[in-house]
């Protein structure tokens, strides 16, 4: 055992990542053992090194209208291959199983005809928009992005904790946290294979262009942010840079006779695939919210229309709604004919009464949450909350069956975080990004974002909760392949730079100088014989 | 390129190059003060506030308004802030290097860091770290529309803020001394006593930083920087004379300063800046009455279908 890890607690209740009962796990022992001969002191000043990067590059998380950095913790979580090549499968069939059920709730219903899914529970989820029945998207695809919320229990187990396919952020953060830990743990990182992040634009690039309206040859990509005051907007401005489209606001957009163009110096120029970072609930204040100025009226019209596509498309909230969730291994086997891969965590439905009156009677060692939040907010952990959080609860239940679900509490996996100068075990989670491009392809990032718990014991992992970051490594047996663009070029020829003459002039002088006076000793030398 | 963005890259422009320039112009008049001990301190510091078109108060602090308050429109603080909000709105166009530079000097500068530094070391920090975001743009970005935008802006910028700083000589009895202070405030020192000898007369330094075509901060060469940008941004009607308003507005004062007889160089220069300084106003709205204001804020009326 190391000087780093001296004092680091082991056998404790969660799993922890990388110490084990005995001590550092046998697979990671290479890299804790990297991190150790750099020692505590260098490790430190390294974290340091990692903050003020942070804060030089705007690398921010707003959190109410404050901009933050947000934090990088200097100690990466390390996965094997193998390990993410279960996580990879399990995240694309879900994406798989996700989109037939979006696109059944929004055409036939075979789901309710057959009874896997109760017509009340699509009906009444607030993301379901009736707008969307009967709009066929380009390529089929209406969940080009998703990202699969995972969490690891003390049983080792991954578990499907929520799946997000509305706007999931967090992917600009895998990419700056793996620049910022090269430059930081170079002796660390250059010593493994690690799989390369750096895919993701031109990836998601790739499925948004492959989603653009039929017949449109070379179609233009935007970027829809709902502005600076985003929680979110460093990782769109980072996504459109990174793709090389324009990051757009509600107001550079006009929609005009089913069209979606941009106003540009030069007057309108129409654009064909929007990848919108804005809620449904905003995107079009003459379908949505009439008083929204963040969207473009319109919008929904020229999609229905067919002549621009939403990415992720309106009403995909249904398939990431809570209570949905607690249906999709059903979902998976009616759908695909195959058992899900991924496990989920145990759920109880609050709108059918024997659940209801179990959990009524155990709301206090159970974590409830709203169907429909995101961000942590309105979760109550049962151990934790006061009688009269509970009782608050109790009557918020009664009164809206259908809006909770209770989960009973799982204790997530710790990594050894910096806190104060020393390692110490902290909860995390797990994000991998999936990218669907239909007939191309789905592409899973390699890793994804690892969200960790600053404050001690905290269990709820969100970035809107002052959590922080952790670099996410898959590492692999293999050379991990990186996508190569151009075709490698011949060597350059080599050609001596050039000099100034007087350089050389004064170079000459130089070793005269030194010439004589070693002549000048030699003499001397030979003398003294 | 979006009109937002577009507009976002011209006020960078502006605002890091008027930083930089209210930074010259506090140290020329911090300099002449000394210069001078009958000067009436007071009396300068009220005539420089009304030189930035702001209200004279009875006591001004020149170092507090001119530089470290955030909320006073004249300091360079607002203007690094100014530049750094601009920046992130057009976070995805501007080069990571020019971002970088510009977040790193808001971030050295603001919540009392630049008190603690003594006046002279701040106003070098401040003129080499704008330097530092000009290079910066000027070589990492393409020269396309954008880097245009971004270079429209700072030519305008410094022809105003170089026109104001023309006539603080008139503020101090227009002494040798005076300009000599002027001539450093541009950086111009050194080429001037190159090109004209240590022996050159006050009209000779006027018409340094007037028509000099080869100096970067005179205010012909600035004119002709701000007019090729205009030229490239917008093709133009080449026959008979530019449709551009805003081209129209700098060409012309570009003839009046050139085609101006030698001996009138000094006379009234303070006025004929102040002209410079309207020109300046009006060709911004021109500009972005022609470029930006596509996005002009949206409206929506109506509710619900």
């Amino acid at each position: 055992m190391s000087v780093l890890f001296d004092g680091y607690p082991r056998g404790q209740a969660a799993y922890d990542e990388m110490i084990g009962p005995d001590g550092v796990r046998a697979e990671l022992a290479s890299v804790a053992a990297e991190l150790d001969d750099l020692g505590i002191e260098e490790v430190r000043a390294r974290a340091e090194y990692l903050r003020s990067v942070y804060i030089d590059q705007g690398v921010t998380f707003d959190i109410g209208g404050e901009e933050r950095p947000f934090p990088l913790d200097i100690v990466p979580r390390v996965m094997q291959a193998a390990e993410f090549a279960h996580i990879e499968e399990g995240s694309r069939q879900r994406v798989r199983a996700m989109e037939a059920f979006l696109s059944d709730i929004y055409s036939e219903g075979r789901c309710f005809a057959e009874g896997v899914v109760p017509r009340h529970v699509v009906a009444t989820s607030p993301h379901f928009h009736r707008v969307m029945a009967g709009i066929t998207m380009p390529n089929g695809v209406r969940v080009h992005v998703a990202g699969i919320d995972l969490i690891r229990g003390d049983d080792g187990v991954y578990r499907v904790l929520e799946d997000n396919v509305r706007c999931p952020s967090g992917v600009s953060y895998v990419m700056t946290n793996r620049r910022a830990i090269n430059s930081a743990l170079p002796e660390v990182a250059g010593k493994h294979r690690i799989q390369p992040v750096e895919d993701y634009p031109s990836q998601l690039l790739k499925a948004l262009r492959a989603a653009a309206p039929s017949g449109v040859a070379d179609p233009t990509v935007v970027v829809l942010t709902p502005g600076v005051y985003n929680s979110a907007y460093f990782e769109h401005a980072l996504l459109a840079r990174m793709m090389g489209v324009e990051l757009v606001e509600g107001r550079d957009l006009v929609a005009h006779g089913g069209h979606v163009s941009l106003r540009t110096t030069r007057g309108l120029r129409p654009v064909h695939v929007i990848y919108r970072r804005i809620d449904d609930d905003f995107l079009d204040p003459a379908v949505f919210r009439a008083d929204s100025l963040l969207g473009c009226a319109g919008l929904l019209n020229a999609a229905r229309a067919g002549n621009v596509t939403l990415a992720n498309a309106v009403g995909n909230g249904v398939a990431d709604d809570k209570l949905v969730y607690t249906y999709m291994p059903d979902l998976i086997r009616f759908y695909l004919g195959e058992d899900p891969i991924l496990a989920s965590v145990d759920t109880w439905r609050l709108e059918e009464k024997e659940a209801r009156e179990e959990v009524l009677d155990r709301l206090d060692e159970l974590v409830v949450k709203p169907v429909d939040g995101s961000g942590g907010k309105g979760i109550v952990i049962g151990p934790r909350a006061n009688a009269e959080t509970l009782e608050k609860l109790r009557r918020q239940i009664l009164r809206d069956a259908r809006g909770w679900i209770a989960q009973p509490v799982v204790q997530l996996s710790t990594v050894p975080t910096m806190i104060d100068g020393q390692l110490k075990p902290r909860h995390v989670d797990l994000r991998p990004f999936v990218v669907n491009a239909g007939a191309e392809g789905m592409y899973v990032l390699p890793g994804g974002l690892t969200r960790v718990a600053l404050p001690e014991g905290e269990l709820i992992v969100n970035s809107s909760q002052g959590g922080g970051s952790k670099d996410t490594w898959v590492l692999t047996e293999t050379r991990p392949t990186v996508n190569v663009r151009r075709p490698a070029e011949a060597r350059p020829p080599s050609v001596p730079l050039s000099e100034q003459i007087v350089d050389r002039v004064i170079r000459h002088q130089h070793e005269q100088q030194q010439q004589s006076q070693a002549a000048v000793a030699a003499q001397g030398g030979e003398r003294s014989c | 390129m979006l009109s937002r963005i577009a507009e976002a890259l011209f006020w960078i422009g502006r605002y890091v190059e008027r930083a930089e320039d209210t930074c010259r112009i506090v140290e020329v008049h911090l300099h002449q003060g000394l210069d001078d001990p009958t000067l009436d301190a007071n009396g300068a510091a009220r005539d420089l506030l009304l030189l930035m078109g702001q209200r004279a108060v009875e006591q001004p602090d020149v170092l507090h308004q001119f530089c470290y308050d955030e909320r006073s429109p004249i300091s360079f603080l607002n203007a690094l802030g100014s530049a750094r909000e601009s920046a992130r709105r057009a976070r995805e166009t501007v080069s990571t290097e020019v971002w970088e530079s510009i977040n790193t000097t808001w971030l050295a500068v603001r919540g009392g860091r630049l008190q603690r530094m003594r006046p002279a070391s701040m106003f070098k920090v401040i003129r080499e770290r704008c330097a530092v975001i000009a290079g910066l743009a000027d070589n990492t970005m393409s020269h396309d529309e954008g880097w245009l935008f971004l270079t429209l802006g700072r030519s305008i910028e410094r022809l105003d803020m170089t026109s104001r700083l023309l006539s603080t000589p008139s503020l101090a009895g227009n002494s040798p001394r005076a300009w000599d202070h002027v001539l450093s405030g541009c950086g111009a020192h050194h080429a001037f006593v190159q090109r004209y000898g240590a022996l050159a007369s006050e009209r000779d330094a006027a018409e340094f930083l007037i028509l000099d075509r080869l100096f970067p901060r005179s205010l012909i060469y600035t004119l002709g920087t701000a007019t090729q940008a205009l030229t490239q941004l917008g093709p133009s009607n080449l026959r008979i004379r530019p449709d551009d308003p805003a081209a129209r507005l700098l060409g012309a004062a570009r003839a009046s300063l050139e085609y101006l007889p030698p001996d009138e160089i000094q006379v009234d220069l303070p006025a004929e800046m102040a002209k410079l300084q309207v020109v300046c106003s009006q060709a911004t709205k021109s500009i972005s009455a022609r470029y930006f204001e596509g996005s002009a804020a949206a409206e929506w009326v109506g509710g619900l279908w």
